[in-house]
């Protein structure tokens, strides 16, 4: 068992990205079908914010994920489709009741997206190993996606407060 | 996970392969330190109230380290079957326990939300064969 909170080797920096693929394809999977998912009386509440919040985090988590597949890509490995999560999604993933629920879900969906590359930074940070792809390259990546969960955050947060 | 959890589910694993106090020699096995490390950590265990240790016998669970044991198993079978069911990952076993330490909790809700987890959860865990009795693994490479 590993107890040192370190990325040691191209393997398991290629299972961690694809983990973070799969975060940002969830993501992207419930942003873009809250409107299926809700009574009929629940989705048309669904204003024109909230509507733009979920338009807007279901687009970033697909460039996010595209990000990270050229990484994958470039260590030679391979990531699950993002059909075949959709589709985990929908049969495994409760649906929200109601907007309140959309947006609290979104909110989780983010936090945990930070959550995840803030842990992954930190953990190739303090790794030496020499990995396939440069180390730099890969750091800059996770900066600029954990920045834009950071901002993620935020807007959910900012639009919750403005319903309260 | 941190390194107190990861201690407090390997101290629950070697209670019931062992069935009875988990010895420092098994404990040190089952995490890959030496029996110094796992004597240090013990005590620490044992001055916040998770573990409860006799002398020449080993460490036992106190209730408030039993639960916390029960969530860390059930976060580390949430990394199992993730990695087993949705990445097809063959040697998932030993991949979870080198990626434990760095999912956190946060992320393995969020990854519970697509796998198929039972509500017993962690009592189905085999701890012999070191993974939940019902998870249904990828067939072997030929």
């Amino acid at each position: 068992m590993s107890l040192g909170q370190r990325v040691s080797s191209d393997h398991q920096l290629t299972r961690l990205l694809q983990i973070g693929i799969v975060l940002e394809e969830v993501v992207e999977s419930r942003a873009a079908h809250p409107l299926e998912s809700l009574p009929a009386d629940e989705r048309e509440a669904i204003d024109a914010e909230v509507r733009t919040l979920l338009e807007d985090a279901a687009a970033e988590s697909a460039e996010h994920r595209g990000r990270l597949e050229t990484l994958v890509d470039d260590l030679d490995a391979e990531t699950v489709p993002y059909e075949e999560i959709n589709a985990l999604v929908d049969a495994r993933y409760g649906p929200p009741e109601d907007t309140d629920g959309v947006l609290y879900d979104q909110l989780c969906n983010e936090e945990t997206a930070y959550k995840f590359y803030d842990d992954l930074i930190e953990a190739i940070e303090a790794s030496e190993t020499d990995f396939s792809v440069d180390r730099e390259r890969v750091l800059e990546t996770l900066y600029a996606i954990r920045a834009e969960e950071k901002e993620g955050v935020q807007e959910v947060t900012d639009v919750m407060e403005r319903r309260a | 996970m941190n390194t107190a959890d990861q201690y407090l589910k390997a101290i629950y694993l070697a209670q019931r392969l062992e069935d009875g106090p988990a010895a420092t020699g098994t404990l040190a096995d089952l995490l890959g330190v030496s029996p110094a490390s796992v004597n240090e950590m013990v005590g620490k265990l044992e001055q916040q109230g998770l573990v409860e240790h006799q002398k020449y016998k080993g460490a036992s669970l106190t209730e408030e380290g039993l639960e916390r044991a029960h969530h860390a198993l059930q976060t580390y079978c949430i990394i199992e079957r993730f990695l087993a069911n949705v990445l097809e990952v063959e040697a998932f076993r030993d991949e979870a326990r080198a990626l434990e330490s760095v999912i956190d909790d946060t992320v393995a809700e969020r990854l519970d939300t697509i796998i198929d987890r039972r509500a017993e959860c962690p009592d189905c865990f085999d701890a012999d064969n070191d993974c939940c009795r019902y998870l249904e693994v990828p067939p072997a490479a030929e």
